[in-house]
């Protein structure tokens, strides 16, 4: 497998400015290392506050890094020209009722991308619009319509559609599917995994939503305040969780067949500031098997069991 | 009469509009009812009827609404008839409602404090000093970890699960008979969301409280209520107990969402879901007939023309037999 997309060592910190107090530094995502190959998908999964978002704007340079690298084919991106950087990598968003212009037609948002980054003329670009609308699986009678003709699967196909243009090499689907119906997600989903095969793209599937990123993903992260904590494939980590906050994660998702004990094991308390961080292992504070060494040093990434878990009790 | 808490006979709900000369038919036939200290799960996707029952049990549907029952009656109350002094003892009083979004349902701009002691004051007469002391017990129940600091807090410096937790102190405060929750966790994470439903569920074993939970996840209600309704297009579809309708659907409707949740049954990563096609139809564009049958697999010509009645908890003529048809 050739590995397209590699991040290394990747911090983000917010400076907070107060009048008449110090600067201090949000750490919003420290010490990331990953990447991604051709044609697979790299499930991202944590609670809101987690960083998950904030790797998708640095991916997509709407936020500059701190520090750290990030390279598209072996190219440093920072040295890739606009052109060059939309066509690796687009993004489709959370709620598509935000993500469309509501005073532009259809095909004006889905033609946006070529007109920006291509010398193509309108007569080629029309065909390109319409090609891609039966792709996501669009009627192309649809292209003259406004956004609030279309429900939420429709509007998200149209987003899908806008991201896949340029014909990126890799996708950021930033919960592509939570702010829709499960019988509509259902169908998103089965479009992206259709669209993965003809393109062959690779994805960044964010989501807070256990049994879609199980679904969807070869490999897994699972973040925790910035960091990542555990980090493996798909059936690794969902068939024997080595980090406590993975397995908290995944006792918490509601099943409709009732299991056998399910409210035994609650996560106590909620996800502390990331202002304020804990000096030792951020999870320590909620964590049911936390000793005194959590609560003073910070784990590393280390390979036990096949997989990356940042724990020293794992 | 019944001896149920709430018991609904064949509700209707219309909806009059300018545009259309007929009014829009949004709630067809629905009937159920619930005991004191039942839990109901109520499922359905966007458009199924689901908010506009619990807004007219709350009495809150707009002037344009016509709502028709054989039976509506709360605690021996016809609600359909009440007068709107006795709607107000009623409302957030004996039933109270929490919502999807806690920090768009309390008032930014007041602190917890002054809200809570609003409620209680106008619910159980007690003066400001003893409805403080309330509002810290309340808070104390509901699980927050400094009553005191909280209370002088405003609803921006609370967390989404602390402010869910300050909707439901002040929903029980007036020790509700029914607790209506429309999606109280869609907005919330998976850790909260358990710590949240764990909480209702206490609440009503021991203060003996029915809740109607309003959910678009199977998963929660097969986790948490004993008896679910699935809603489809303003009709019950398939009603009984949660145990028996997860593991072997009759409607292929529920059997369709089911199967469609992509952690229903452990599959192969990727492979494509078996989904439902199409989109809930809206109130305009109803079809003739079974209600589902545009996208139903097992459509055949008798689903098309006949209007189709609840029979033994389920709405459907070629009901599934063996459960999941994978």
């Amino acid at each position: 497998m050739s590995i397209i997309l590699n991040v290394e060592a990747l911090d983000k910190t917010y400076p907070i400015k107060k009048i008449f107090k110090e600067t201090i530094e949000l750490k919003a995502l420290t010490n990331i290392s990953f990447h991604l190959a051709k044609k697979e998908t790299l499930g991202i999964v944590g609670e809101s506050g987690c960083g998950k978002s904030t790797l998708a704007k640095v991916l997509t340079k709407l936020e500059n890094i701190s520090s750290g690298e990030i390279n598209f084919r072996g190219k440093n991106f920072n040295t890739l020209s606009a052109h060059e950087f939309h066509s690796f990598i687009q993004m489709v968003f959370q709620d598509p009722y935000q993500s469309l212009n509501p005073r532009k037609k259809a095909f004006d948002i889905i033609a946006a991308p070529l007109r920006i980054n291509s010398e193509l003329n309108e007569k080629e670009i029309s065909l390109k619009v319409h090609e891609m609308l039966r792709k996501v699986g669009l009627r192309e009678e649809f292209a003259s319509r406004y956004p609030h003709h279309f429900s939420g699967g429709q509007r998200q196909r149209i987003g899908i559609a806008r991201a896949l243009m340029l014909r990126p090499e890799v996708l950021i689907l930033d919960e592509p599917v939570s702010a829709l119906d499960v019988s509509i997600g259902a169908q998103v989903l089965n479009l992206l995994l259709e669209l993965q095969n003809e393109f062959s793209l690779s994805y960044l599937f964010i989501s807070h939503d256990l049994s879609v990123i199980q679904h969807m993903s070869d490999r897994i992260i699972v973040m925790y305040l910035g960091r990542i904590v555990e980090y493996g494939t798909r059936d690794e980590v969902f068939n024997n969780p080595q980090h406590p906050y993975t397995k908290a994660l995944l006792e918490s998702a509601p099943k409709p067949q009732k299991g056998k004990e399910t409210s035994a094991n609650i996560l106590k308390g909620e996800l502390p500031s990331a202002l304020n961080l804990p000096i030792g292992c951020a999870f320590a504070p909620r964590c049911p098997i936390a000793t005194e060494k959590c609560k003073s040093f910070i784990p590393e990434l280390e390979i036990k069991k096949n997989r990356m878990v940042a724990c020293f009790e794992a | 009469m019944s001896n149920h808490l709430l018991s609904v006979q064949d509700l209707n709900i219309f909806f009059k509009s300018d545009k259309n000369l007929t009014p829009i038919h949004a709630v067809r036939d629905l009937s159920f009812s619930i005991d004191q200290g039942e839990m109901l799960g109520v499922v359905g996707e966007s458009g199924s009827g689901k908010s506009i029952t619990n807004l007219a049990i709350m009495g809150l549907l707009p002037e344009t609404a016509i709502v028709s029952a054989k039976e509506f009656v709360f605690n021996k109350n016809a609600l359909l008839e009440l007068k709107d002094t006795t709607w107000q003892k009623i409302r957030g009083g004996e039933i109270s409602m929490i919502f999807q979004d806690p920090m768009s349902a309390l008032n930014p701009f007041l602190s917890v404090e002054f809200q809570m002691i609003e409620t209680i004051k106008a619910h159980k007469g007690l003066s400001k000093k003893e409805a403080r002391e309330l509002s810290l017990d309340l808070l104390d129940q509901v699980g927050i970890a400094s009553p005191k600091e909280r209370l002088s807090s405003f609803p921006f410096e609370l967390s989404g699960g602390m402010a869910q937790r300050v909707m439901i102190a002040m929903a029980i405060s007036s020790d509700p008979k029914l607790l209506i929750a429309d999606e109280p966790t869609t907005a919330l994470d998976v850790t909260i969301q358990k710590q949240i439903l764990t909480l209702l569920k206490s609440l009503q074993n021991k203060k003996n409280m029915s809740i109607i939970l309003v959910t678009h996840d199977l998963g929660v209600i097969g986790e948490f209520s004993e008896k679910v309704q699935v809603m489809y297009a303003g009709e019950v579809v398939e009603a009984g107990k949660t145990e028996e309708i997860i593991n072997a659907p009759q409607h292929p409707y529920t059997s369709a969402l089911l199967n469609s949740r992509p952690g229903a049954v452990i599959r192969k990563a990727k492979t494509i879901l078996p989904s439902i096609s199409g989109i809930v139809p809206s109130f305009n564009q109803r079809p003739q007939g079974c209600q589902f049958h545009p996208r139903c697999n097992f459509t055949q010509s008798d689903c098309i023309n006949q209007k189709i009645s609840l029979l033994n908890g389920c709405r459907c003529i070629h009901p599934l037999t063996n459960g999941v048809n994978l």
